[in-house]
């Protein structure tokens, strides 16, 4: 199975949806990687600028609720995904982009509001590492590490360990 | 304990349940359309799995953008003929014939009550008005739906809306559910199936039942769904009429469908319509809604009628009641797209391109087109549209360009005076 973690950019937002993730102007493309520069144009976000470093380097995003909404596009997986981001922490998730993070096996992490207030509190730069069979996220900044833990069911365990749901599929069914 | 009509379809359709609270169901019709299905097709052949669970269950359109615009648009849309093509997909709609894939696929009769719905597009909630359970899905899913015919979903919880009261003069299904998102907010139904009831969806056309199940997603919504009835049935007869003697026997089989008087509901949420005024969006998501009164003298650069929210006749004949006789403002570009090539006959028919046209509108082909920013009316930055689609996100239609969602009958006003206007100050 894939490590899951990395450096984290945090989005101090909800309601981030799939048009601002990756525009729809830009699904004319047939390849995942080309839609790698665009991820996070459209983002309303005051002080958010979509050619920094810090998203450049980033493999996880923490960010408020409803992350995702808007669109069924599995562009907005596919973008995180090409530029290395492998895990969305959230507060919750829209029904389909959460399910489109599973199928492509990747991780959507669920914590409680006051968990990610947590993790927005921390200071410095930020770094995630994600141990999927115990459920278990370690945030580690400048003031030490924090552990926060998270439920995935089974069956989404699979799918991440499977790597996706056209692989479990397509043995099962 | 009873079951709502969404459990009732779960069961009906189980195939498997993984864990707990997860289900895979047997899916009825997967729908395909060249934005999102190319991808999926391209990944099949790279794996070898070139192959369809059965081309009658698959049906197919070119409709994002449509004529296409450039080579890479053009591309999409012709992977997606091959691909149907070769696999003898006969429900495929392609120029001359496809338009808006909500309005078009239930003109045609593809939805049933209690039938299994994916697409790879969220606005398949819209399909629910047929007491179907519609979903969208990403690629991943179509993609599995495609070669095996199923798809994976969580627990089926319902939200209970009941609409009661009488709907005003110029107020309809739009304002409904303007109204309802923003008294529930843009994820007040996450991971639930919207169950519209109440007297005032009793009363409505399939068209407006469309218009309600089509902007569940903007809730958060898994599904909209409306409990199949009589006006379901006199919709359907004609394609169903192998089965039935009558539409009184399809009212009567329709009704092992409805919710069972004890099923339970994850939240129940009343509306009486009978004050509602009409409603438009202000920000950039779609529960940041006003009464028109509010936003009554907000310019507006154009107007834009069309989509699988508002692009069909009933959404038309509206905006054409305010529009005959009537010049749009000067300094407004007024954009017609009828959802359908049916709508576009239809509305050439009763005379209602030839109002749009004299009042100054630009009438095009059925496409989605504008509401997504992909093509045939994108807005410069800085610009304002006030539009019958459904989302108003950053973006949407074009970088830096604002959208206010609204009525048809809202929209028509707007283009005559402008900016914003109360519909019903011109009827």
């Amino acid at each position: 199975m894939k490590e899951f973690g990395g450096r984290i950019v945090r989005l101090d937002r909800s309601d981030i949806n799939t048009d601002e993730i990756i525009p729809a102007k830009y699904l004319t493309e047939i390849s995942r990687e080309a839609l790698k520069p665009y991820l996070l144009e459209d983002l309303k976000l005051d002080g958010f600028d979509p050619a920094s470093d810090e998203l450049k380097q980033a493999g996880v995003i923490v960010t408020r609720a409803n992350f995702g909404c808007g669109s069924s596009r599995e562009h907005a997986v596919w973008v995180l995904e090409v530029n290395g981001i492998n895990v969305v922490v959230a507060e919750s998730f829209a029904r389909i982009f959460r399910q489109n993070m599973f199928n492509c096996g990747m991780l959507a992490v669920e914590l409680a509001a006051a968990d990610i207030d947590r993790i927005f509190s921390m200071k410095g730069d930020l770094s995630a590492a994600v141990d999927v069979d115990r459920g278990i996220i370690t945030v580690s900044g400048a003031d030490g590490s924090l552990d926060f833990s998270f439920s995935l069911n089974d069956f989404e365990r699979d799918l991440v360990k499977a790597g996706g749901w056209l692989a479990y599929a397509d043995k099962k069914y | 304990m009873g079951k709502t009509i969404t459990e009732k379809i779960f069961a009906s359709h189980l195939r498997d349940t993984p864990s707990p609270g997860n289900y895979v169901l047997d899916i009825d019709v997967v729908m395909c359309h060249e934005i999102t299905t190319p991808v999926a097709i391209r990944d099949l052949e790279d794996r070898g799995m070139d192959r369809v669970f059965d081309p009658a269950k698959i049906k197919a359109v070119i409709d994002h953008v449509t004529p296409s615009k450039d080579s890479k648009t053009a591309t999409q849309a012709k992977i997606l003929r091959d691909w149907a093509r070769r696999h003898g997909i006969r429900d495929f709609f392609d120029i001359g014939a496809n338009g808006v894939c909500h309005a078009l696929f239930p003109e045609k009769g593809f939805i049933r009550p209690g039938y299994t719905v994916i697409m790879g597009d969220s606005h398949t909630c819209t399909h629910g008005a047929f007491g179907a359970f519609a979903a969208g899905v990403g690629t991943t899913d179509l993609e599995v739906g495609i070669l095996k015919g199923v798809c994976s979903f969580r627990e089926p919880r319902s939200m209970l809306v009941e609409i009661s009261g009488e709907l005003p003069e110029g107020v309809g299904a739009k304002d409904v559910i303007l109204k309802l998102i923003r008294e529930i907010t843009v994820n007040g139904a996450t991971n639930m199936v919207m169950e519209f009831r109440g007297e005032v969806v009793e009363r409505m056309s399939m068209e407006a039942r469309m218009t309600l199940c089509n902007m569940a997603i903007e809730a958060g919504g898994t599904c909209g769904v409306c409990l199949p009835d009589r006006v379901t049935a006199e919709y359907l007869f004609p394609f169903m009429q192998d089965g039935f003697a009558s539409v009184d026997e399809m009212v009567e089989d329709f009704r092992r469908w409805h919710s069972d008087p004890d099923a339970e509901y994850e939240k129940e949420v009343r509306l009486d319509v009978s004050g509602l005024s009409p409603q438009v969006t202000w920000g950039y998501k779609p529960d940041e809604v006003k009464d028109v009164a509010d936003m009554t003298g907000t310019r507006v650069d154009q107007v834009y009628i069309g989509s699988c929210t508002n692009g069909r006749i009933e959404d038309l004949r509206a905006a054409a009641r305010i529009l005959a006789g009537r010049r749009i403002a000067p300094t407004v570009r007024g954009i017609l797209a009828p959802a359908t090539p049916k709508v576009y006959s239809q509305a050439l028919e009763e005379g209602i391109i030839r109002i749009f046209m004299d009042a100054g509108f630009c009438v095009t082909n059925p496409t989605c087109g504008a509401c997504l920013g992909m093509s045939n009316g994108v807005l410069a930055e800085g610009e304002v549209c006030a539009s019958t689609t459904n989302r108003n996100f950053n973006g949407r239609m074009g970088k830096g360009g604002m959208v206010h969602l609204m009525s048809p009958l809202t929209a028509a006003a707007t283009a005559v005076a402008g900016e914003i206007r109360d519909p019903r100050e011109m009827l």
